[in-house]
C-alpha cells in the first residue's frame, strides 16, 4: 500500500462516502428534534427506506422513482410515529423503540424475495473529471447525486433554522411551546410537519445503502447507523455543521477499519468493526461530560408531550 | 357527536384492561396484514396463535420462551419504572451468556453439583457489570443512556463472535463458530422427559416474586417509585439518585445475565453466534405489555412468546418469513400506547338527540 496523493485523496472520497446515510438521517432527526419531539425510529425509518427503495429499483428499474419512493414510504412510516405522539400523546422514547422493531421487521418481510438479487449500478456524476485530477478529483468528482446533496444538506439546515422564518418557528415550538401556541403558532401541526421531515431524509439514508453504496438488499442492512445517527445529534449539540463534521469523523473511522482489516492488521476483525460503537460510547462521554453545555443547545421540551387544552 | 375530555385521574381497572384492547387490536392488525400478503386471515391467524399451543410439547415451548422474556422484563421493570430507558439488555444478556459460558467451558470435562450454580452465578455477575457500563456513565459523566446501553449491544455480540470464532472455539468442531458442549453438570435440569422446559423457569418465578417483594414491600422500591413520578420530589426527599441509578441498572443487567445463562445452559448447551433471537428488545415490549407490574409481565411474556411461536409455525405451514413475529411485537406496542390514550381522556359518543335536547 502506497501512501501516496492520491491514494489519500480516494480514501477521502470513501470517507465522505460511508458518511453519507449518517448525515442525511441525522440532518433529518435533527429537524424533527429542533422541533421538540425524540424519534427514536431512526433505525426502523431507514431500514424501511433501504428496502422500499431496492425492492422499487428492482420492479420499476427507474431509479428516480426508488429514491422519492424510499423517501415516501419514510414519511408513511414516520406518520404512524407522528399520529401516536401528536394526536394520541403517547411516549416519545417508545413509540421511537416500536417504531423501530416494528420496521426492521416489516423490512423483513417485504425483502424477502429480494434477497442475493443484485443491485443496479447508480450513475455518477463528473466521471471523467475524478479520473484526470489527481487527488482532488475522487474528494470532489465522481459521487452520486445523493452525496453531493448530503453535503449541502448540513449548511441548508443551518440556513433554514437561523435565517427563515419557518426555521424560527420550529425552534420556538422546539424551546417553548406553551408560548409559540400562545403565539397562534400550531405546535401540533409544525411537530406533524418535522416528523414527516425526518421520516423521508431516514428513508433516502437507507436507500443510499441499498441503491448507492452498497447496491444490494440483506436483512438488517442499516446495522446500528440509526443508532449513530441520532448519537450524533447529541454530539452535534443540535447544531446542522457539527453533525457534518460528525458524520466524516464516523466515516472515517468506519473505512479505516475497512482499510485495517484489508491490510491484514493484527487485531482481530471483530475488534475493529466495534470501533465506531466503541467511538460512539467515547465521544457521548467527553461531549456529555459538560452538562451545561448540553443543556443550553438540547431544545428545552424535547421528548416531552405537549397537550392543548380545547 | 363525539366529544373527548380529560380524565382527572387514571381509573385503575381499565389501566390493566388497555393492553387486552391492545392485544385484540395487534390480531386484527396481523389479519389485515396477512389478507394483504394473500393469506387466508383466519386461516393463517389460527396457525399463528393456535396451532403453536395446541399440544403439550407446543405448550412447554411457549413456556420455554417466555422465561428469558419474563426475566429480563422483570429487570426492565426497575429501570423503566425510575425512569431509567435501558435498552441494551440484549447486550446484558450476551454478556451474560459469554460469562457464565466461560465459567461452563472451565469445566467442560468435569461433574459436580457445584457447577451449575457457579455458572449461573457468573451469568449473572456479567450481565450486571455490562448494566453498570450506561449506569455509570449515566450518573458520572451525564451520558445518555439509551444510545450507550444501545451500541453496547453490537460490542458484545462481535465479542461474542470473536469468542466462539477464535479462543474459545470447539477444537474438535471443524471451525464451526462455536464452542464445546457444556457437561452435564453445567445444564439447566429437565423438568420433564422430552419436553424442552428447564429449571430456568423457577429462576423466572423467583425473579418475579422478589421484584413484587422489593417494589411494593421496601424502602428501595418506594424510591424507585417516587423517582418515576417525580424526579423533583425524589430529591426533595434526599433519596440518593446516583446510587437508585446504578442499583436498578444492575437489577435489569442481572436479570437479563440470568436470561442469557439460561438459554446457554438450558436448550442451547455451548456458546454459539446466535443466542438470543432478541428476547432482549422485545423484553421491552414486555414489560410495558405487563404495565411494568411482576405479575401483568407473567402474563405479557406469554403473549410475546406466543408471537415467537406463531412466527416460526407460520413459517412452516405458510412458508411467511419468521419475521412475522417482530412485526405483530411492533404492533402490541404501537396499540397499547395508542390505546392509552383512553386512560387520560373520556371519549363521549353523544347521540344527537341528546345533543338537540341541550339546545
Amino acid at each position: 500500500m502506497s501512501l501516496d496523493i492520491s491514494f489519500i485523496g480516494i480514501l477521502i472520497g470513501s470517507i465522505m462516502a460511508s458518511s453519507v446515510p449518517l448525515i442525511l438521517a441525522a440532518s433529518g432527526e435533527l429537524i424533527t428534534e429542533r422541533s421538540g419531539v425524540l424519534n427514536l425510529g431512526v433505525e426502523g425509518m431507514m431500514i424501511i427506506g433501504a428496502i422500499s427503495g431496492f425492492a422499487l429499483m428492482v420492479i420499476t428499474d427507474n431509479l428516480f422513482i426508488a429514491i422519492v419512493g424510499s423517501m415516501l414510504s419514510g414519511v408513511i412510516i414516520s406518520l404512524i410515529f407522528g399520529f401516536l405522539t401528536q394526536s394520541l400523546l403517547t411516549n416519545h422514547v417508545a413509540t421511537g423503540l416500536a417504531l423501530t422493531i416494528f420496521g426492521i421487521g416489516l423490512s423483513a418481510m417485504l425483502g424477502k424475495n429480494f434477497v442475493g438479487i443484485p443491485g443496479k449500478e447508480f450513475p455518477i456524476l463528473f466521471s471523467s473529471l475524478k479520473e484526470s485530477i489527481p487527488f482532488f478529483g475522487p474528494i470532489l468528482f465522481g459521487h452520486s447525486i445523493v452525496l453531493y446533496f448530503a453535503f449541502a444538506l448540513p449548511f441548508l439546515t443551518n440556513y433554514f433554522l437561523k435565517k427563515t422564518k419557518l426555521g424560527l418557528v420550529v425552534r420556538a415550538v422546539g424551546d417553548s411551546p406553551v408560548s409559540a401556541s400562545n403565539q397562534g403558532i400550531n405546535v401540533i401541526l409544525v411537530r406533524y410537519c418535522c416528523i414527516l421531515y425526518g421520516g423521508a431524509m431516514c428513508g433516502l439514508a437507507g436507500a443510499y445503502l441499498s441503491l448507492i453504496y452498497t447496491p444490494q438488499w440483506i436483512e438488517n442492512m442499516t446495522a446500528g447507523r440509526g443508532w449513530i445517527a441520532l448519537a450524533l445529534v447529541v454530539f452535534a449539540t443540535w447544531s446542522p455543521i457539527k453533525v457534518l463534521i460528525g458524520a466524516l469523523i464516523f466515516g472515517g473511522i468506519t473505512i479505516l477499519q475497512l482499510h485495517m482489516q484489508a491490510i491484514g492488521f493484527r487485531i482481530p476483525v471483530q475488534f475493529l468493526s466495534a470501533l465506531p460503537y466503541l467511538m460512539t460510547i467515547i465521544v457521548l462521554v467527553v461531549i456529555s461530560r459538560d452538562s451545561r453545555k448540553i443543556k443550553l443547545n438540547t431544545p428545552t421540551s424535547l421528548g416531552r408531550i405537549f397537550y392543548k387544552e380545547k | 357527536m363525539i366529544k373527548i375530555e380529560k380524565r382527572n385521574d387514571v381509573p385503575m381497572a381499565l389501566y390493566f384492561f388497555t393492553p387486552f384492547i391492545a392485544i385484540i387490536l395487534t390480531i386484527l392488525g396481523g389479519g389485515i396484514i396477512f389478507y394483504i400478503l394473500g393469506f387466508n386471515p383466519i386461516e393463517a391467524l389460527k396457525f399463528y396463535f393456535i396451532t403453536p399451543i395446541s399440544n403439550l410439547y407446543g405448550f412447554s415451548e411457549l413456556l420455554l420462551k417466555a422465561t428469558p422474556l419474563c426475566l429480563i422484563a422483570i429487570g426492565l421493570s426497575f429501570c423503566f419504572k425510575s425512569n431509567n430507558w435501558n435498552i441494551g439488555a440484549e447486550g446484558q444478556l450476551t454478556f451474560g451468556a459469554i460469562v457464565g459460558g466461560g465459567v461452563a467451558l472451565l469445566f467442560y470435562n468435569q461433574e459436580g453439583f457445584y457447577i451449575l450454580p457457579l455458572v449461573i452465578l457468573a451469568g449473572a455477575i456479567g450481565g450486571m457489570i455490562f448494566a453498570l457500563i450506561p449506569a455509570v456513565l449515566k450518573t458520572y459523566f451525564n451520558t445518555n443512556e439509551i444510545l450507550v446501553s444501545l451500541m453496547l449491544v453490537y460490542v458484545s455480540k462481535l465479542l461474542l463472535d470473536y469468542l466462539v470464532v477464535g479462543p474459545w472455539s470447539n477444537p474438535e468442531g471443524f471451525n464451526f463458530p462455536e464452542t464445546r458442549q457444556f457437561s452435564d453438570s453445567s445444564r439447566m435440569p429437565l423438568l420433564f422427559e422430552g419436553l424442552r422446559i428447564h429449571a430456568g423457569i423457577f429462576l423466572a418465578l423467583a425473579a418475579v416474586m422478589l421484584s413484587w417483594f422489593i417494589l411494593y414491600k421496601t424502602y428501595l422500591g418506594f424510591q424507585i417509585k417516587v423517582s418515576g413520578l417525580s424526579l423533583k420530589t425524589a430529591k426533595y426527599a434526599g433519596f440518593k439518585g446516583k446510587t437508585m441509578i446504578l442499583v436498578v441498572f444492575m437489577i435489569s443487567g442481572a436479570c437479563a445475565g440470568l436470561a442469557g445463562v439460561g438459554e446457554i445452559t438450558g436448550p442451547i448447551g455451548q456458546l454459539h453466534r446466535m443466542i438470543s433471537p432478541d428476547y432482549g428488545f422485545t423484553a421491552i415490549i414486555v414489560a410495558f405489555l405487563g404495565r411494568l407490574n411482576p405479575f401483568g409481565i407473567i402474563f405479557a411474556s406469554l403473549v410475546v412468546a406466543l408471537t415467537y411461536l406463531g412466527a416460526e409455525t407460520a413459517q412452516i405451514f405458510l412458508q411467511i418469513p419468521k419475521y412475522t413475529g417482530q412485526v405483530f411485537q411492533g404492533m402490541i406496542l404501537f396499540f397499547l400506547l395508542a390505546s392509552d390514550y383512553l386512560l387520560f381522556f373520556k371519549v363521549k359518543i353523544l347521540s344527537l338527540k341528546k345533543n338537540e335536547l341541550r339546545h
